[in-house]
């Protein structure tokens, strides 16, 4: 598991940048698994740039088009910035009380050629840890496209990852208190899915709904491009889940195999509802299905076995179909493109069944010597609770701050030209042959 | 002359082309055009979301010809794109007071 590793790993010294030492416990590579490491880095960043840059993209207005894939390059770029600064020190440096890790010195000044975290280079585990810092606020776009203010969304971004992914990523990767706990989060499914969920219906639910929801139609201007999208990240969470083994071992095969279980029944799933209750599967169905259904498994991707990701990818599927029906019909939460109802719910969902079946008696690799499964389900109710309060609170207060800062909403004449214009002064289709 | 206006289903262009040029007529404009009629449009539903489409995409053809052709070309429309079904489209016939060549500066049926 990811934490007994980290353990391993100690960055020397305290808090500030007062020049620490990484004094890793250096096993010998194993270029195997170094080797396996890496794709799985160039995987996960799939899964963003262009992967889940293409999915929202294909959802949006025409006029919207190219806002939503800045938002994930950019994205990409102020969290890596971050990261070499300080993130990667206060999520895996040595923990102060079990809340957050030291930061150490800037620009990953300890790190050589020979730092080894395990088997494998620590460069190696800085990039590929990184690809899971950007893919998580990527998520959060979903929630606000078509209507952020550009200032604001790279604000949200800096406060949010220091005050929330960083720490969250600590508690339960980085030597942190919910890890010690015995918590079960193989993949992400609280740290990325669950924080990137709640954070995105706060922010719906203080940004308000797009300009004319929901009488107005919103319909997706360019599924081909999400379909498109879809199996970028159906391919890239092989290395997600996959590569959150860390080694090239049965743990990282039986992980794949999973999470392929997964996507496909939860797929399945969400259009065979579709069928019996409006009449006809569609295609954003079967790859919202898809995405609910590797949201779901990722927590439990490396604890269950065939038939738990079969189990999981029913109740991924259905939770999160009857999820988005109540937040955006019932709620009229402008959550606009479902982030929550799929990541959220999914995240939360596979975080309580993982210790269902972890067990060897729904087909598992197995519990903790001694716990039950009613003892696990404890510790996720425990650790996912405190995950969720905490983003959504800090998540709040953050983005009434920026909102006063420099404000967080486009005004409505920007929201009706299109960001594509407003913000950024292009067009993301120039298809007619008028010049 | 006479301005010939036809709102026909998209997928039957080619042939009312055709039945137009063996008709006589010598040039013509197409635009894509949405719009309603008795057809009336179709739902469309994204994450249990459903919209109702009022306006459907049509194609939309402009010919100019002399009088004693327009019957002709309102005839060849008139066959080749009936299918029977509602939502074939209308023809809308009328009067053309001036045409020009820009080209030349001819007037009248010889710019045509």
């Amino acid at each position: 598991m990811l934490y007994k590793i980290l353990q391993k790993y100690i960055l020397s010294f305290g808090f500030l940048f007062f020049g620490a030492t990484s004094a890793l416990i250096a096993q010998e590579l194993n270029s195997g698994d170094n080797a396996w490491l890496m794709t799985s880095t160039a995987l996960v960043l799939f899964m963003t740039l262009p992967g889940l840059a293409a999915f929202y993209s294909g959802l949006v207005s025409q006029r919207n088009v190219l806002s939503v894939l800045m938002h994930c390059f950019v994205i990409c770029c102020v969290v890596t910035v971050m990261w070499v600064l300080f993130g990667y020190g206060m999520t895996f440096g040595e923990t102060i009380g079990g809340y957050m890790g030291s930061i150490g010195p800037a620009f990953l000044a300890s790190v050589s050629l020979d730092s080894m975290a395990g088997t494998y280079p620590e460069t190696t585990f800085i990039m590929f840890q990184l690809t899971f810092a950007i893919i998580t606020p990527a998520l959060i776009v979903g929630a606000f496209v078509e209507r952020i203010e550009f200032k604001g969304l790279m604000l949200f971004v800096i406060g949010w990852m220091i005050l929330v992914y960083f720490p969250v990523a600590h508690w339960v990767w980085g030597g942190g208190w919910l890890g010690d706990m015995g918590y079960r989060d193989f993949a992400g499914g609280a740290v990325v899915h669950a924080t990137a969920g709640v954070a995105a219906i706060v922010f719906a639910k203080y940004l308000g709904p797009r300009k004319g929801f929901p009488r107005t139609p919103m319909p997706p201007h360019n599924l081909p491009l999400t379909v498109l999208g879809a199996g970028m990240l159906w391919v890239g969470w092989f290395g997600f889940n996959g590569g959150s083994a860390l080694a090239s071992d049965g743990a990282a095969s039986m992980a794949i195999l999973v999470t392929h279980i997964s996507a496909s029944v939860a797929a399945l799933t969400w259009i065979g509802i579709e069928w019996l209750k409006f009449g006809k599967p569609s295609v954003l169905g079967v790859v919202t299905g898809m995405v609910a259904g590797l949201a779901t498994i990722t927590p439990a991707s490396g604890f269950v076995g065939p038939l738990g990701g079969f189990m999981i990818g029913i109740i991924g599927g259905a939770g999160c179909f009857y999820a988005t029906q109540i937040v955006k019909r019932r709620f009229e939460i402008d959550d606009s493109l479902d982030v929550f109802p799929v990541h959220g719910i999914g995240g939360i969902l596979g975080l309580l069944f993982t210790s269902v079946f972890s067990s060897e008696q729904f087909g598992g690799l197995g519990l903790g010597e001694g716990v039950s499964i009613l003892d696990q389900l404890h510790v996720q109710i425990l650790g996912t609770v405190s995950v969720v309060v905490w983003t959504l609170i800090i998540s709040y207060v953050l983005i009434k701050l920026i909102d006063q800062l420099v404000g967080i909403r486009v005004s409505e004449q920007d929201e009706i030209d299109g960001l594509d214009i407003t913000t950024h002064d292009e067009r993301g289709y120039n298809l007619d042959n008028l010049r | 002359m006479k301005l010939i206006t036809a709102i026909i289903k998209p997928y039957i262009l080619e042939d009312v082309r055709t039945a137009l040029s063996e008709a006589g007529v010598q040039g013509l404009t197409v635009s894509e055009v949405k719009g309603f009629g008795r057809q009336k449009g179709h739902t469309e539903m994204y994450r249990g979301a459903e919209y109702v489409v009022d306006f459907l995409p049509k194609v939309k053809i402009e010919c100019v010809v002399p009088d004693d052709l327009a019957q002709n070309a309102v005839d060849a429309i008139l066959q080749s794109a009936s299918s029977g079904k509602v939502g074939d489209g209308k023809i809308f016939v009328s009067e053309v007071s001036e045409v020009y060549r820009i080209r030349t500066g001819e007037t009248g049926e010889d710019a045509l």
